[in-house]
């Protein structure tokens, strides 16, 4: 008995799939499916776009790069073409005219003019000789006479033969820059061709390239003096606030910010043989608009594609579990219900073969019984007549107690055969109570059966159907105390099944025996029941199709609740 | 009026003898029989207005006997005691030709009813 109850107790662990236990088990069972999920399928996602994000940035750096370096490095074409065509003209004057000849004014100022109508941007022309002297002077300036000797740019001449100055303002605050080339004689001795050329040409070569209102582009010296004026930065010979571009032979560009912060992509050029750098600035963010308006769209999108991802990954997670959870409860209903059916088939042949075995000797007792009782009664001068009636007939009822207890095995092990017709239940519920009318009359217990308008007859057992209603009435009237109360409802349950529930305000069953009052032979009443009329009970209900449960408040109340099916489903039919 | 002439069948002699005793007690003129065969043997030699026998013996069984009865004594009222419970069983016997039955332990006052009742019938 005590592995039937363990059993039984176990199956109704497992029924209970929405415990505490249970629940938490689930909860960690969808989490998990959501981590994984979102983990395989989010994890691309952002590797993805993350590589999209990469691609697209330098793409875009590239062709917002490409054109700064290559206006860079066409400015320094034109720039260091016009150095190299002004370097040339002065080369061939020096190599073309003697010293002599150059040092006659009036030759040198008919070069000079010649020179001038041939490029622009000369300003005057002078001829230096060996010793720093100069030896003649055509234009603007007093420089007749001067000696350039101690100055670092005739050293320079004379060891590279040609110097190109950085840009000065003189002392009429104009820019300008020189130009001396050195030429040497046959006889070892050498002279200078020095002019001065306005920078604004060359201001003009940069401007002329026509530049976007946001952008600048200016030169300056290896110092980051400007060597032209600059929208951003000032008036020549001030210092920029960039970062002086380290030293490259081809135009190049990156990407620097401003003292104020300003993002900047910055393109330079060093102008060879020049102290001149050309540089282009162009403000970033303006030209990087697209790219974050895009950087955004990417980001939102992949934002979206995640909340969804979640989203439906979440919904997909819920109703999987939900499923998982819904097949575990039909899995264990099944296994508890075969379960069941197992035992109830075992214990069934158990008692039946007991029952048939204990049956004859009983008869034998009982008609040993009958005859001591046949004989005694015929004899009317035995003393003892009336004790022995009394004995015999206590053997009797014995076995007669006996007997019903054998009947009840054998009827809880014998095949059921159901018998399908039309019934009104409440009427078969009052003849039921018909049968028990006398002992609720006798306590006073008072009995109210309420139908509801709507109940339906019902396609079931009669017979079946009373033996389970006289089981659970005794029961409720054996709980009740005496002047009790047992309250019957009948009702429609759902749409395909009515439900009978028989409420009594007995002592109720104690939490610890509620789980087992459906097992054959258990019982709590104090005079020796069977234990078998609630199983008999669950087993016919089964059988019908219907479903009964227990509650109850112990000391208070109980309340069985027998559902059954308006038309019963299923082939159950008559089987045991 | 002549005694009504009972046999009782049952494997368990002990229980056959007692209920014969009680039935002659209240005026039936009754013989027992242990076994399907005796039972035969006793309904050929002997005239008995009514059988009462055992549905579950060991050798001939209660239906075998009430086939053998029914062909050679078809008016023969036989009345089956079963301690079985089966209503299967008890049905298959009303069916091989049994007028009724009554579950053991028997209760003697309701036997000798329908002993009479199946005479009268």
């Amino acid at each position: 008995m005590g592995l039937v109850r363990n059993l039984f107790v176990k199956g109704a662990d497992d029924f209970s799939l929405g415990s505490g236990g249970q629940k938490r088990r689930y909860e960690v069972l969808r989490r998990y499916a959501v981590f994984s999920a979102a983990f395989v399928s989010i994890t691309p996602l952002i590797i993805m776009t993350l590589l999209g994000y990469y691609q697209y940035e330098k793409a875009f750096r590239a062709e917002l790069m490409g054109p700064i370096s290559h206006l860079a490095s066409s400015t320094k074409q034109s720039l260091e073409y016009f150095l190299q065509e002004r370097r040339s003209a002065l080369r061939m004057i020096v190599g073309e005219k003697s010293f002599e000849e150059l040092a006659d004014s009036a030759t040198l100022q008919h070069t000079f003019s010649n020179l001038r109508r041939s490029f622009g941007g000369f300003i005057d022309l002078g001829l230096i000789d060996g010793s720093g002297k100069q030896r003649s002077y055509v234009g603007p300036y007093s420089l007749a006479g001067k000696s350039y000797q101690e100055q670092a740019w005739f050293h320079e001449v004379r060891l590279r033969g040609v110097h190109v100055s950085k840009v000065f303002l003189g002392h009429r605050g104009f820019p300008h820059f020189v130009i001396a080339v050195k030429h040497e004689n046959p006889d070892g001795t050498w002279h200078v061709l020095r002019s001065t050329i306005d920078s604004e040409m060359l201001e003009k070569r940069i401007l002329a390239e026509g530049l976007h209102r946001a952008s600048d582009a200016f030169l300056i010296d290896r110092e980051g003096l400007l060597q032209s004026r600059s929208r951003r930065y000032g008036e020549i010979l001030q210092k920029i606030t960039l970062p002086v571009p380290p030293p490259s032979s081809r135009a190049d560009v990156m990407e620097v910010s401003d003292t104020d912060g300003t993002p900047l992509i910055m393109g330079w050029a060093f102008i060879g043989d020049s102290p001149f750098i050309f540089v282009l600035v162009k403000p970033s963010g303006a030209a990087l608009e697209s790219w974050n308006t895009l950087r955004t769209e990417l980001l939102v999108f992949t934002l979206i594609s995640v909340v969804l991802i979640l989203a439906v990954i979440w919904w997909g997670s819920t109703y999987m579990v939900r499923r998982i959870n819904e097949a575990d409860h039909k899995r264990a209903a099944v296994l508890h219900k075969v379960e069941y059916t197992n035992r109830m088939a075992t214990i069934g042949r158990l008692a039946a073969g007991v029952a048939h075995e204990i049956n004859n000797p009983l008869a034998i007792i009982n008609e040993k019984a009958g005859l001591l009782q046949d004989i005694v009664s015929a004899d009317d001068t035995s003393p003892q007549r009336d004790k022995f009636l009394g004995l015999a007939g206590s053997i009797v009822s014995a076995v007669s107690r006996a007997s019903r207890v054998t009947h009840r095995l054998l009827g809880f092990a014998r095949h059921m055969d159901v018998r399908m017709e039309p019934i009104a239940l409440e009427m078969l519920v009052a003849e039921v109570l018909g049968f028990l009318e006398r002992e609720a009359s006798h306590r006073n217990i008072k009995v109210n059966i309420q139908a509801s308008n709507d109940l339906p007859t019902i396609n079931s057992d009669r017979g079946q159907l009373q033996q389970v209603f006289l089981n659970i009435l005794n029961n409720a009237i054996a709980a009740v105390g005496d002047g009790g109360k047992i309250d019957i409802t009948l009702k429609l349950w759902g749409q395909d099944k009515v439900a009978v529930v028989v409420v009594d305000d007995g002592f109720g069953i104690e939490a610890v025996d509620l789980p087992k009052i459906f097992e054959p032979f258990f019982t709590t009443k104090k005079d020796g029941g069977t234990g078998l009329g609630l199983s008999i009970t669950y087993g016919i209900v089964e059988k019908l199709g219907g479903t009964i449960t227990a509650e109850s408040e112990p000391g208070d109340w109980t309340r069985f609740t027998v559902v059954l099916p308006i038309e019963r489903s299923g082939g159950l039919g008559s089987q045991g | 009026m002549s005694k009504i002439r009972v046999l009782v069948v049952d494997d368990e002699g002990e229980l056959a003898h007692t209920v014969v005793e009680r039935l002659g007690i209240r005026g039936f003129e009754a013989d027992a029989a242990t076994s399907g065969a005796e039972a035969l043997e006793l309904v050929a030699r002997s005239r008995y207005d009514v059988v009462v026998l055992d549905l579950k013996m060991p050798g001939l069984g209660g239906i075998e006997v009430i086939d053998r009865l029914k062909e050679d004594h078809p008016e023969l009222p036989v009345l089956l005691v079963t301690g079985h419970g089966s209503v299967e069983a008890a049905e298959e016997g009303m069916q091989a030709g049994a007028c009724c039955y009554v579950m053991k332990p028997v209760d003697i006052e309701a036997l000798a009813k329908m002993i009479k009742d199946a005479v009268s019938d």
